[in-house]
Formats: structure tokens, sequence, C-alpha cells
């Protein structure tokens, strides 16, 4: 059952974005933003969290689900260390995906060569 | 975002080619679907072997970025952005394809301002601009409740 929320959850985030890039023309890199804040937003108001829950996947693999992770990140920093936390909570959360992204992304540059 | 309606700016919005937005709409929600889907299968894989959904999301968006890289380096990533935009590049697995096309593209200018630089074209705004809003709602939630 999560499997054809994640599908359905996922398929309209991403639906969202291409309407809104189509009619705002905004570039790719300005409606992945935009879409980081949004998470990272829904995420301070409790909503996302609700939607990781029941859509799994479909919420936490798009890019809100990035801004998403560091809010709950600084939250659980906060309640074990205070205000130190808002600095270090975000990024140790989500440490392993910007960690791989570094690592993998090297090694592919480093590996493939430009498809023509 | 754009300034004020100039008659110029009128005429580059009337040349511009119509965009096929139901199209578009539709190959974005089914490949975006498709992808959180198989990263729902990967989230099922290591919650089988005894994480919770929670600590499973990690290794996940691992896996995920892992296979962004490399079907991007295959030179098969491009071709499903171009189809299906922002289906494929929302996901995570888009995520590492914005960071490696560009450093594979310029290459050629180095490891250091060619990989090293490029591989951020992208993900440096996403990071910049993710950190800056996951601080500024902590902050706020600090503020209010007290705890964030």
């Amino acid at each position: 059952m999560t499997f054809l929320w994640a599908f359905l959850v996922g398929g309209l985030l991403c639906l969202l974005a291409q309407l809104v890039m189509d009619f705002t023309r905004m570039t790719p890199g300005q409606v992945l933003v935009l879409f980081v804040v949004v998470g990272a937003l829904a995420g301070g108001v409790g909503l996302y969290g609700k939607l990781v829950q029941f859509a799994g996947a479909g919420a936490s693999v798009p890019l809100p689900g990035f801004g998403y992770t560091m809010v709950e990140g600084i939250g659980q920093a906060v309640r074990h260390k205070g205000a130190l936390g808002l600095l270090t909570g975000g990024l140790t959360a989500a440490s392993g995906g910007i960690k791989s992204a570094v690592l993998f992304g090297l090694l592919a540059s480093l590996i493939f060569k430009p498809k023509a | 975002m754009q300034g004020e309606k100039t008659p110029y700016w009128l005429m580059t919005q009337k040349m511009m080619p119509q965009r096929p937005i139901v199209k578009n709409a539709l190959w974005a929600f089914f490949v975006g679907g498709a992808i959180s889907t198989v990263g729902q299968g990967v989230l099922w894989f290591f919650m089988r072997h005894g994480m919770t959904a929670k600590e499973a999301s990690s290794p996940t968006a691992v896996v995920m970025i892992g296979l962004g890289a490399l079907f991007t380096g295959l030179g098969w990533y491009d071709r499903l952005v171009k189809r299906a935009g922002m289906g494929a590049s929302l996901p995570i697995t888009g995520f590492a394809n914005a960071m490696v096309a560009p450093a594979m593209e310029y290459k050629a200018e180095g490891l250091v301002m060619g990989i090293g630089a490029r591989l951020f074209t992208i993900a440096g705004p996403v990071l910049v601009y993710g950190m800056a809003a996951a601080f500024v709602v902590g902050a706020a939630r600090y503020l209010i409740t007290g705890v964030a």
C-alpha cells in the first residue's frame, strides 16, 4: 500500500514542480531551490512529516524531503544540545546524502566521459 | 521573475515556443512516481533488515544518489531529464544528476575549477538556500516553542 502512495505522492510533487516551471518559466535550478525551501517550511509546521509517514519514499526521495530532513535534524539537535543544535542539526541529518553525493559525483565525473 | 512588461519582454514571450504543458506534466508525474517507487523499494529493503523507517531514509538517499550518479555517467539520465523534466530532476537521483552532468562536461577545465567547482553549479544554490531555510524555520520554532 505504501508503494502506491509513494508512486502517487512522488509523482504529484514532480508534476507540481513541472507545472511551476512551465507556468513561471523558472529555470530548473530555481525550481529545485524553491522546492527545498518549501520542504523546509512544510517540515517546520509538521505537514511534511505526516506526508513522509504515509507516503514514505514518495515524500522523502523528492527534493523537498531534503529540506524536511534538515529541519527535523535541527529539531532533534536542539532538544539534545540546545541552541547550538540550530547550527549543527541540519547538516548532521543530511550528512549521509550530502557526503555520498559529493563522493559519488566526484567518482562518476572522474570515470565517465561526457556524451556528445 | 521578470521586471516590467516592456514591449521587448512581450515580444520575447510571444516568440517563445509554446510548451506542451499537459504532456510535460504527465511525463513528470509518471517518471517521478516511478523513481519514488524505486526509492520505496530500497527503503523497504533496509526496513526488512531491521531499520525503522526513519533510520532507513538516510541509506536510501545514499543508494538513490549512487544510482543517479551512475546513470548520469552512462549518459542515460540526461535523456530522461530531457523527456520527464522535473519528474527526473526533483527526485534525489536528479540532485546527483545535477552534480555529475556539469562536472563531467567541464572536466577539461581541470580537477579543481572543472570538476571541483562544477559539481556545485546546481547543488550549491540548493544547499545554500536549503540550509538557510532550515535554519530560519528551526530558529523560528525554537523562539516560539522553546524547543525546535
